[in-house]
């Protein structure tokens, strides 16, 4: 399995195209060839294959959003900054549980990734707080706003799913929840 | 036009389903309006704020799934070669405990210095009479009085009387290790005592006379000082560094002991071995301390534990604590002979058997 990893490995140009494309087979060479190295650092400095995978996501999504936001200047190769963020991560969360020793074993060169982290923190804080207010906001209006905002679906669609005699009831009910969930989402902490 | 009306204006505008001429009148509206521009700006990014919220929550059930592929455990056996539990434990903690280790160490080595426990090895000795020390065959044979004590005692020091009824202050070292303790008065006679408790750190012991043959001694003559005693105070001390008791006198000669140690004075005094635990009294028949030590290769020098420590060491003992020790000495008016004759009882041999 693991020479079939490595032999599918994409070069960091190829990497950063299919990141682009939104490419589901790229994503899937990525993550299964960086995953060893991360998984190798977490374990190694108190943590378990759960925390890796963790790790691990959080820091496809930082690239995959920097990558996106199209100031991704590959700088360094594409697997040191993929370590440099897990490593920063991982040394976060040593601290949160109070873990930290002092020092990390490390296996690779690393990059300051600071920055990125700052806004992926203002993301990941977003995305708590819709987390919550959806949590919070009850059905159906849930389900309404997800079809209509997140999946797309047509109100004629949502009309039908929900049984509202005709679409301009369904609208109604729809940008009440909007307001509702508006409220809720700022009143999030 | 009400809120929710406004809201499905700006969505109709936002999702490009105006047609060209209500889109004109609607930019001139936003352009004039700056609270209905507002409103605009505000309705598209909370729209994209749910629209990153799915697509957030998508592509972690997207990676998840990429995750399930992968085989972890066969990832974990290749570079983690089974360690044993304490490897495991070294590997994650192994910074924590060198701290650890070395915090202990230098706790214990600073301990050891600060108590002059490493110095005063080398320099003082204590006055504990070993048996190997004393000169065998001078004085043995003489037939002993009524009963005696077992005669293959491992050391002896000095004790003596702080109340009535049988119990008798030491230093720690001498009954330090003891399997059995005797103590003899000044008449020859042994009494089986008990260890009641020990207070390392000052070097001191109280034992109890636990012996049926025992009577009480009568109120003690001597009183204990509360306070300091001052530079060239007139001392002496009873004692046993042979089979006799043995007078020695002399004068406090410094307020600290071994190398600025507070809890003793520093006496000018000859003493020897078995005047460990002995009283030194001042002219007015006060106890003022305990014999402990004496420093190696000065000759005439001792030192003894303060009274004040003595008293100290006894009220924050429990065991002990409920005996009262007087400070108001009897023999205020003797002079040295007299009082010597009124305590002497009261000064025994601590004769101390080990296994």
């Amino acid at each position: 399995m693991n020479k079939h990893i490595n032999s599918s490995s994409p070069t960091d140009n190829e990497a950063i195209l299919g990141i682009l494309n939104n490419s589901e087979s790229m994503l899937k060479r990525i993550y299964v060839a960086y995953f060893p190295m991360v998984l190798k650092l977490v374990l190694s400095n108190s943590g378990n294959d759960d925390d890796a995978k963790d790790v691990y996501q959080e820091a496809i999504i930082v690239l995959y959003n920097k990558v996106r936001s199209g100031d991704f200047e590959l700088s360094s190769k594409l697997q040191t900054y993929i370590y440099s963020i897990c490593r920063r991560l991982w040394l976060k969360r040593l601290h949160q549980m109070s873990k930290y020793g002092g020092d990390i074993h490390d296996f690779q060169e690393f990059m300051p990734v600071e920055e990125d982290l700052v806004s992926h923190e203002e993301r990941d804080i977003q995305f708590t707080k819709m987390e919550g207010a959806l949590g919070e906001l009850g059905e159906p209006c849930k389900t309404i706003i997800e079809d209509y905002y997140i999946h797309g679906r047509s109100m004629q669609e949502i009309c039908e799913k929900f049984g509202y005699t005709n679409a301009d009831n369904a609208k109604t009910q729809k940008y009440k929840c909007l307001q509702r969930l508006k409220k809720l989402f700022f009143q999030q902490k | 036009m009400s809120e929710i009306e406004l809201l499905a204006v700006i969505e109709r505008y936002l999702d490009g389903e105006m047609n060209a001429e209500e889109r004109a009148r609607f930019e001139m509206l936003r352009h004039d309006n700056a609270e209905v521009d507002a409103r605009v700006k505000e309705h598209q990014q909370f729209t994209d704020r749910i629209k990153q919220y799915g697509e957030r929550l998508q592509f972690e059930n997207l990676l998840n799934e990429i995750h399930n592929e992968i085989d972890v455990q066969a990832l974990k056996d290749e570079f983690v070669h089974h360690p044993s539990a304490i490897v495991r434990l070294w590997r994650n903690h192994h910074s924590k405990i060198s701290v650890a280790a070395s915090i202990t160490i230098f706790a214990v080595l600073g301990t050891l210095f600060l108590t002059g426990y490493l110095s005063n090895k080398k320099d003082v000795v204590d006055l504990t009479n070993k048996i190997n020390r004393i000169e065998k065959g001078q004085h043995v044979g003489l037939p002993p009085v009524k009963k005696a004590a077992p005669a293959n005692y491992g050391g002896i020091g000095t004790g003596f009387a702080i109340s009535s009824n049988g119990y008798i202050v030491t230093n720690f070292h001498v009954v330090n290790g003891a399997d059995s303790v005797y103590v003899q008065n000044a008449d020859g006679d042994p009494y089986h005592a008990k260890i009641v408790t020990t207070d390392a750190a000052n070097d001191l012991a109280i034992l109890k006379i636990t012996d049926p043959s025992f009577k009480s001694l009568g109120a003690l003559p001597y009183g204990f000082k509360r306070g300091q005693t001052d530079l060239g105070e007139e001392l002496f001390t009873i004692g046993y560094p042979k089979e006799d008791q043995v007078l020695s006198k002399g004068y406090l000669s410094s307020e600290n002991g071994f190398k600025g140690d507070t809890v003793n004075y520093q006496m000018a005094m000859d003493v020897n071995f078995g005047n460990s635990g002995g009283p030194v009294l001042d002219s007015h028949g006060n106890v003022v301390g305990v014999i402990s030590s004496k420093p190696v290769g000065v000759a005439g020098a001792a030192y003894a534990i303060k009274s004040k420590y003595l008293i100290k060491s006894i009220q924050s003992d429990t065991t002990v604590s409920k005996l009262a020790l007087s400070s108001k000495s009897k023999m205020a008016g003797l002079n040295r002979m007299q009082q010597i004759d009124k305590m002497q009882n009261y000064v025994f041999m601590v004769k101390v058997y080990n296994r």
